[in-house]
């Protein structure tokens, strides 16, 4: 039976015993349990793993079955502590050896250890590896402690210490001023001053006022909020009710994304964890304060995620954005003062609160304070998720944490801040990351997408991708969002279809300033960023498509064609059976052939040939 | 016909609250794994809210399925990151593979073919979630063997 936590001591007690517990502790085993480590597997090898250590009757070694690490790219993780011991794509056979070799006598197995690409050294630490050694993970590195369904183990690393301080210790106008002081910029897209929020939320008249964590986290490529949520989810309950005291409210929602259903159970099962120790409810640990949090799950608009569109979206309606003039601040959720912050934003609150502001404002360049997730995701080496504080270089980014592209090929551009963001070539590489300077060089934070294209991706396609999903999410609401998307799309389906004129590019411009200046929310204000940051610089892709009618990058399926290469082809067969329009010629154990007007140039025989006999031209 | 009293059900633990609406819809379609005409008339009539404005939210949201869906649902991740590593192949061998396009349900009522912006699964890019579990790093040869797999299943 749980006993609910009365007051600030109690709560210190709980925590003085369960640190008691985790110094006391000789061996312990953390392993992957993130969304991508179970597309590996991880839980075949984690209840592998109990079974062996039970059978072995080695009951003393406790597994954490932890949220994210943000090495994806190596799943499944395991780290043997105390050593720190690092093993990746464990599978598992392994678990066997693992627990003789490196549990019982501390040997390491070299087959698991990481190598590093650059060096080709093994790296058997945890700590010594590249992707981890240039981060500052301040929030992140708390994943890899705790299992995220269990509250006990957040408070035995610190957990709701800083709600204790901000109930007993500060005052509203305190807290606010602390997270004035620490320069937190909300983490979602617009790096809006969170503290402005807070205030104007406090100030303003009507009751009741509202906090909201937005978890609708819809840009492609963007991961780290549900990270968050599935690994540490009481970081972010914390968070809030630091907020909502602050702002001086007793409700609270959470909105969450409908294609994360991990999150949900994560976040559903906390919420409850904390109502039963007294986090949550009346009268939290004791004191004169009480806040509740609801749980909103998204439809799968990608709009939602618009600040006054959730709102709606909370009150069961169609998620439209509002025009801004009326701050949501001040009339917010049921027309209500309110204040929405995302989750990563939330996440930093109980940090803050904790080493002070003075201390977390060393951290990052002058406007842009602390740390920023990035995902970094695309042709990189090492994909994850990755914590650094404002102001590295993408370059740093890229090569040093993310060792690189893939497969040696050339770097050709980074995009960031999700579909509204802009693509970055070679020549911006050595620009710091804060929420300022990306905005300058014709791109933006954004929630913190990073996604790395190689030579083989064509940056026409890639403005039109994203057009076409802007287009596709439009809600409709206001006219140049809704017409002006579709004319943009149409236009680069010209241009990618080899019917583009030397006035489109104009056009697109035109087009461009029309969404920029005309639309209602910055879905459609910023919606013109990926072609205006391609056509900046790489007009030159747009100009081989319109004049030469070619794809330099050989995507664009109007302008490739694909051929057999009768040296390399070995007549297998196995395009033939896969062709979906018979275009394919030939009979077992002999050449076969393309005949190019059946060819649909879909790209099924270039993916499934094992001899590189596809050949793609333009 | 469907059963109404699963409909009063979901309406109850609600408290008929229209702000609940999407809520509401969203634990319709778990039930049934669509939204049957019939219960959007029945809900019309319990929340006093005019059968458009219900219409109106059920087409916007993505979640939310007029036809009756397939045993499995197969969404395709065509997030950036998939896009970037090879997704719309692997769209359209599944097109290719189920004779269907994105948003049908086969005949046989065995898949119901989606297509997704991003399950942050970006890592093991190009992804394909069937039924809420994600399988990663496809190529269409091992896009043909998920789905036959499922097939059977």
């Amino acid at each position: 039976m749980i006993k609910k936590l009365k007051s600030r001591e109690e709560l210190n007690a709980l925590y003085q015993q369960l640190k008691q517990k985790l110094t006391s502790r000789q061996k312990w085993i953390a392993i992957c349990e993130g969304t991508g480590c179970r597309v590996y597997g991880c839980l075949a090898v984690s209840q592998a793993l109990k079974q062996e250590l039970k059978n072995q009757g080695l009951t003393d070694i406790e597994i954490i079955h932890t949220g994210c690490h943000g090495f994806c790219e190596r799943g499944t993780l395991m780290v043997i502590h105390p050593q720190g011991i690092f093993y990746s794509r464990v599978k598992v056979e392994d678990v066997k050896e693992i627990i003789e070799k490196t549990i019982k006598n501390n040997q390491i197995i070299d087959r698991l250890v990481y190598v590093d690409p650059q060096t080709n050294k093994k790296v058997p630490y945890e700590k010594d590896i590249p992707f981890y050694k240039f981060q500052n993970r301040m929030l992140l590195g708390q994943n890899q402690k705790i299992s995220p369904t269990s509250i006990t183990d957040y408070i035995a690393i610190g957990g709701y210490q800083a709600l204790a301080k901000a109930l007993f210790e500060m005052t509203p106008e305190q807290i606010i001023n602390e997270v004035k002081n620490a320069g937190l910029r909300g983490r979602g897209g617009g790096g809006f001053p969170a503290a402005r929020k807070w205030e104007s939320a406090r100030k303003a008249p009507g009751e009741p006022k509202y906090v909201i964590c937005n978890a609708d986290e819809g840009d492609p490529g963007a991961y780290m909020d549900r990270s968050i949520v599935e690994g540490n989810p009481h970081s972010v309950i914390e968070g809030m009710i630091i907020g909502a005291y602050a702002v001086g409210s007793n409700n609270g929602y959470v909105y969450i994304r409908h294609e994360y259903p991990l999150a949900l159970q994560h976040i559903t099962k906390a919420i409850q964890q904390a109502r039963e120790y007294g986090l949550l409810g009346e009268n939290i640990l004791g004191s004169n304060f009480s806040f509740d949090i609801k749980i909103s799950r998204g439809g799968g608009a990608f709009v939602a995620g618009e600040s006054s569109a959730l709102m709606q979206s909370i009150e069961g309606r169609v998620a439209e954005p509002r025009a801004k003039y009326v701050h949501m601040a001040e009339q917010g959720l049921y027309n209500k003062p309110t204040v929405l912050n995302n989750v990563e934003t939330w996440a930093n609150v109980p940090i803050i609160i904790n080493i002070g502001s003075a201390e977390y404002a060393k951290i990052g360049t002058d406007n842009s304070k602390g740390t920023k997730i990035f995902s970094l995701v695309g042709k990189i080496n090492n994909t994850g998720l990755v914590e650094v504080p404002m102001g590295i270089t993408l370059r740093q980014i890229i090569f040093d944490i993310g060792g690189g592209i893939k497969q040696g090929k050339k770097f050709k551009a980074v995009q960031t801040g999700g579909p509204s963001g802009g693509v970055l070539p070679e020549s911006q590489l050595d620009l710091p990351v804060d929420f300022d300077r990306l905005t300058e060089a014709g791109s933006m934070m954004g929630s913190g997408g990073m996604i790395v294209m190689d030579e083989d991706n064509c940056m026409v396609d890639v403005a039109k991708y994203f057009i076409n999903f802007l287009q596709e999410e439009s809600c409709g609401k206001c006219v140049p969002c809704r017409e002006g998307l579709k004319r943009m799309l149409e236009i680069l389906n010209k241009i990618t279809d080899g019917k583009g004129e030397a006035t489109d590019i104009e056009t697109l411009y035109d087009l461009a300033q029309l969404l920029t200046d005309g639309s209602l929310c910055a879905l459609g204000s910023t919606a013109a960023n990926p072609v205006l940051s391609t056509l900046k610089y790489f007009r030159d892709e747009y100009e081989a498509h319109i004049k030469d009618k070619k794809c330099p990058a050989k995507v664009c399926k109007a302008l490739i064609r694909y051929r057999i290469d009768e040296e390399k082809c070995t007549g297998c067969y196995l395009c033939f059976k896969n062709c979906p329009s018979n275009a394919i010629i030939g009979e077992p154990k002999q050449k076969h052939k393309i005949i190019p007007n059946k060819c649909v140039k879909c790209g099924i025989c270039y993916n499934v040939c094992k001899f590189n006999a596809v050949i793609k031209e333009t | 016909m469907i059963d109404l009293n699963k409909v009063d059900e979901i309406l109850k633990k609600h408290n008929n609250d229209r702000s609940m609406l999407v809520a509401i819809l969203q634990d319709i379609q778990d039930e049934f794994h669509y939204l049957p005409k019939e219960a959007l008339y029945h809900l019309s009539k319990q929340l006093t809210l005019p059968l458009p404005e219900i219409y109106d939210v059920a087409t916007f949201y993505k979640a939310f399925s007029l036809t009756p869906r397939g045993k499995h649902t197969c969404n395709v991740c065509m997030g950036t990151a998939c896009h970037v590593r090879g997704s719309p192949v692997i769209l359209e061998t599944a097109k290719n593979y189920l004779q269907i396009e994105p948003g049908q349900t086969t005949k046989n009522m065995q898949f119901t073919l989606n297509t997704v912006n991003c399950v942050g699964a970006c890592a093991v890019g190009p992804v394909i979630q069937i039924d809420n579990e994600l399988y990663g790093n496809l190529t269409s040869v091992k896009t043909i063997q998920l789905l036959k797999k499922f097939e059977k299943e």
